[in-house]
């Protein structure tokens, strides 16, 4: 049987509390739904004395707000709560499909928003039990001193495996984290960094508490799409999130976000620049579709053949911008990657 | 500060309040299987992966292996086990044996309570309604067809006990 380390578990009852607990003990991670982390922790990816508990803070309301105003999440809401949440309806659409898009139901249950936003970055040579990457020697990640992935590189390639993360870089979104030196809120981009390992900007003693989405002025539309092996299970591998203002039919401006093709969310917004001040139709969105790509490099390190998810990229993001863009979906023509396939 | 080899947590299981005296780090699954001896709930890959060792927490499917304890103090626990009530099988539970809707029958425990959640909150559920509930829990006999036409049967019998 899989059995966690043993460890302390500690559930304090405000956030003040949490954060000097984790400032207090040094080896102490923080848990909420407990979707990643205890599966990580059975498979000894993380070498924790101390869990504390988010689960006992004060629960307040999902979501505050509307699209006039702004809207402001608590990143304790679990996913089946914003999945269907009306408020997450109209422009922010992309978060709802997001979080309705992770792993199983039972998993959307238990998992949280903000945890969503801090799934530790997977990797086929990590997210293994102990025993396994023992037999097969240790990554840089854990335990080792190489990338197997990539042997010669001084990195670690692990891969963003959020499906709340890209969207929320899309949408523009900013949390707000607490810890023992106060609070601060930062645009939802900034909070990772380019790296399999030290993936967040997030203190150790720093809770996120909220995300918040921007006020919409005029007519926004967003969208994500994924990509994965079993449609009812799997971590993306790869996402797209795409977020476009309007004025009266014409494209004011229009951000992007992939997801799972590095360690961070990878923000494709300039190469959507082409779609400012136009009214996009089938064969623009292929151009830019076609263009916007070039930042995905997947290795071979997750799910299914890299080359196949490199392709994949700009169908995904054709068909997400369709969908932002109200053209109706491809039913099986794929013509970015067929265009790509003959050229 | 040193490890507690025990720690007391007071669970509500099938309707009984439990006081225990578990290791913190214990998941759910670990201590309703060992130090209750509710074995109905079976540990499968234990990662989150195939929902084999779902429960009921509050109504909600809930995976044992990935739950901790200490947070589920004051929620309503419900396994297998509790399921039938004054010795008459859930209706869910008849359908399922009516049909043979289980081949190995490890994933049943699962599925009936994750069914049960289901047609707690949509008593007449569409076969997609159904296939979206049931979609976590992994039944490796393959046998889903089955499955689901035991919750329709269940669900048309409007909870009312057959036979």
């Amino acid at each position: 049987m899989l059995r966690l380390p043993r460890l302390r578990y500690l559930r304090p009852r405000s956030v003040a509390e949490a954060s000097e607990m984790a400032a207090s003990n040094p080896g102490s991670m923080f848990i909420a739904g407990g979707t990643d982390l205890v599966p990580n922790l059975k498979r000894r990816q993380f070498d924790v004395s101390t869990l504390i508990s988010l689960n006992a803070l004060p629960n307040g309301t999902a979501v505050v707000g509307d699209a006039k105003r702004g809207l402001e999440i608590r990143a304790g809401a679990t996913l089946d709560e914003l999945a269907p949440h009306p408020a997450l309806d109209g422009p922010y659409r992309a978060l709802a499909q997001a979080c309705g898009l992770v792993s199983t139901p039972q998993v959307r249950v238990m998992g949280t928003l903000g945890g969503n936003l801090l799934v530790d970055p997977r990797c086929n040579y990590y997210n293994q039990t102990y025993s396994w990457r023992k037999a097969v020697g240790f990554c840089m990640k854990k335990d080792g001193q190489i990338c197997l992935v990539a042997r010669s590189s001084p990195r670690c390639w692990a891969v963003s495996s959020s499906d709340s993360a890209p969207v929320a870089v899309a949408l523009n979104a900013q949390v707000t984290l607490h810890g023992v030196e106060g609070t601060r809120t930062i645009p939802a981009a900034s909070l990772y960094k380019d790296d399999g390992i030290d993936y967040t900007t997030k203190r150790r003693d720093e809770v996120i508490t909220a995300m918040h989405l921007p006020a919409v002025s005029g007519r926004m539309t967003s969208a994500y799409w994924k990509l994965r092996r079993r449609p009812s299970f799997d971590f993306p591998i790869l996402g797209v999130a795409i977020a476009i203002t309007w004025d009266e039919g014409v494209v004011r401006h229009a951000r992007g976000a992939l997801g799972a093709v590095g360690s961070h969310p990878v923000d494709i917004t300039p190469y959507l620049a082409p779609l400012t001040g136009a009214r996009p139709g089938e064969d623009l969105i292929v151009g830019v579709a076609e263009a916007a790509d070039k930042p995905s490099r997947p290795l071979d390190n997750t799910d299914l053949s890299h080359y196949w998810r490199k392709r994949m990229t700009k169908v995904y993001i054709e068909r997400a911008l369709r969908e932002a863009c109200g053209l109706p979906p491809l039913e099986g023509r794929l013509s970015a990657q067929v265009k790509a396939g003959a050229s | 500060m040193s490890i507690p080899e025990r720690v007391a947590v007071r669970l509500r299981v099938n309707g009984e309040e439990a006081a225990l005296m578990v290791p913190p780090y214990k998941t759910l699954l670990e201590v309703l299987r060992e130090d209750m001896g509710l074995t109905g709930t079976k540990h499968g890959c234990e990662l989150g992966e195939c929902s084999t060792c779902g429960v009921l927490v509050d109504g909600k499917p809930y995976l044992s292996c990935l739950s901790m304890p200490l947070d589920l103090e004051g929620r309503e626990i419900l396994t297998v086990e509790g399921m039938s009530a004054d010795g008459r099988s859930h209706p869910l539970q008849i359908a399922f044996a009516e049909l043979g809707a289980a081949q190995c029958g490890y994933c049943t425990p699962a599925m009936l309570l994750t069914a049960k959640a289901l047609l707690d909150t949509d008593p007449h559920p569409s076969r997609d309604a159904i296939m979206e509930a049931l979609a976590g829990v992994l039944c490796r006999c393959t046998g889903y067809l089955k499955i689901f036409e035991a919750v329709e049967l269940a669900a048309s019998r409007d909870g009312i006990t057959a036979r």
